[in-house]
């Protein structure tokens, strides 16, 4: 049951983007498509379940004092290795995500993870752990990815459903803004009637 | 002529925040008062300069004649993670005034993104030395504007009377938006 509120508690509750807050640079800037969010969300999931893998199994033999470094380091490994693999096989997706895929060392997500949960739990938890809150992530990325190309093109994954003249706004910078403040504050008011 | 595109891209046009979306931790946990975003803005105009000096001496230096640029990100990461340390340190035995102003903002700049992304950047763009620093500058800069522009509008925004779901994160990132949508008016400048 704990291992299962472990996988979902990512969804709405502990929804690293709409409940935390982190990670907000790569939401903002790759969400113009439903599918650039989408795959931002599962490159992330890939380095957060690698990171926390890795720091929970090797825990016990760094020092306090090295930590935070050591966990960079094992963070930047995934990432590189994210980065080659798109490069190799996803290159149109590699070309539309750019700086932010190397950008995933500093997601606050990643590092928060490894330091609040990996470092004090086991494998087994720290991998549901990365998991659900890469799923968490993918999802909001996902969601407001969607949102914004309903309004700025009038479709969602490339399936046009409006054939007017959309919105254009919201697949530039400010509609990203504008369309993640409506939905935090949906999500608010969600949280707040089931609490 | 060169420089000046650059800089008027950098602050303006392509503003680091409000349009290319990096640095926005900061720019929303950091920006509730005009004082305390100049300080932010300062301390990461220190650390970006030089954070883009080094990487750019790293890759030109070492990653490059080695033939082991696919380690660029792990490199530049750990290099900007040493460098805020290191400056810290400096900074408390050297000047205790400019550390007592910049202090607590430098340890929150290791993962503000705009560091390494600034850095990645001015390696993408094929800059020289020089090119870079400039770059850089410019780009601290114009965080710098956004960031105290959008504290002077939070300021206000206390003042209001904000609907219950709106308030705090929501209500800043929609008035981001729309200062964002004001930035897109000097699109084309350039």
């Amino acid at each position: 049951m704990s291992q299962l509120k472990n996988l979902t508690k990512g969804f709405i509750k502990e929804n690293p983007v709409f409940v935390l807050l982190l990670g907000m640079c790569p939401t903002l800037g790759v969400t113009t498509s439903a599918i650039n969010g989408l795959g931002m969300g599962l490159a992330t999931t890939f380095v957060l379940i690698g990171s926390n893998l890795v720091v929970s199994a090797v825990k016990d033999f760094i020092p306090d004092k090295v930590r935070i470094p050591s966990f960079i380091v094992i963070i930047a490994t995934f990432v590189t290795i994210v980065e080659l693999v798109m490069q190799a096989y996803l290159p149109a997706l590699y070309d539309q995500l750019g700086l932010f895929i190397p950008l995933i060392v500093v997601n606050c997500i990643v590092l928060g993870r490894a330091e609040a949960f990996a470092s004090k739990n086991s494998v087994g938890s720290s991998i549901i752990d990365g998991l659900g809150m890469g799923l968490g992530f993918a999802f909001a990325l996902t969601l407001l990815g969607s949102v914004r190309e309903l309004l700025g093109s009038g479709a969602i994954f490339n399936f046009k459903f409006i054939e007017s003249d959309a919105m254009l706004v919201f697949v530039l910078a400010p509609g990203a803004f504008i369309a993640l403040g409506y939905l935090i504050a949906i999500i608010n008011r969600l949280n707040k009637k089931n609490a | 002529m060169e420089y000046a595109i650059i800089i008027i891209a950098a602050i303006f046009v392509n503003n680091v925040v409000l349009a290319q979306f990096l640095g926005i931790c900061p720019f929303i946990g950091v920006s509730g008062k005009i004082s305390t975003s100049v300080g932010m803005g300062g301390a990461v105009l220190f650390v970006m300069t030089l954070a883009t000096v080094v990487t750019w001496l790293a890759q030109h230096y070492i990653l490059v004649p080695l033939g082991i640029t696919f380690l660029q990100t792990i490199t530049f990461i750990l290099v900007i993670a040493a460098l805020v340390q290191m400056v810290e340190i400096m900074l408390k035995k050297l000047s205790p005034s400019l550390y007592g102003a910049l202090g607590v903002f430098l340890p929150l700049i290791t993962t503000n993104c705009a560091v390494l992304g600034v850095a990645i950047l001015t390696i993408q763009k094929d800059f020289n030395l020089m090119q870079g620093v400039v770059f850089s500058i410019s780009t601290a800069i114009g965080f710098t504007l956004a960031m105290v522009i959008f504290a002077g509008i939070r300021e206000h925004l206390d003042n209001m009377e904000v609907p219950a779901g709106m308030r705090g994160v929501p209500i800043a990132l929609v008035s981001a938006g729309i200062l964002a949508l004001a930035f897109m008016g000097f699109t084309g400048l350039v």
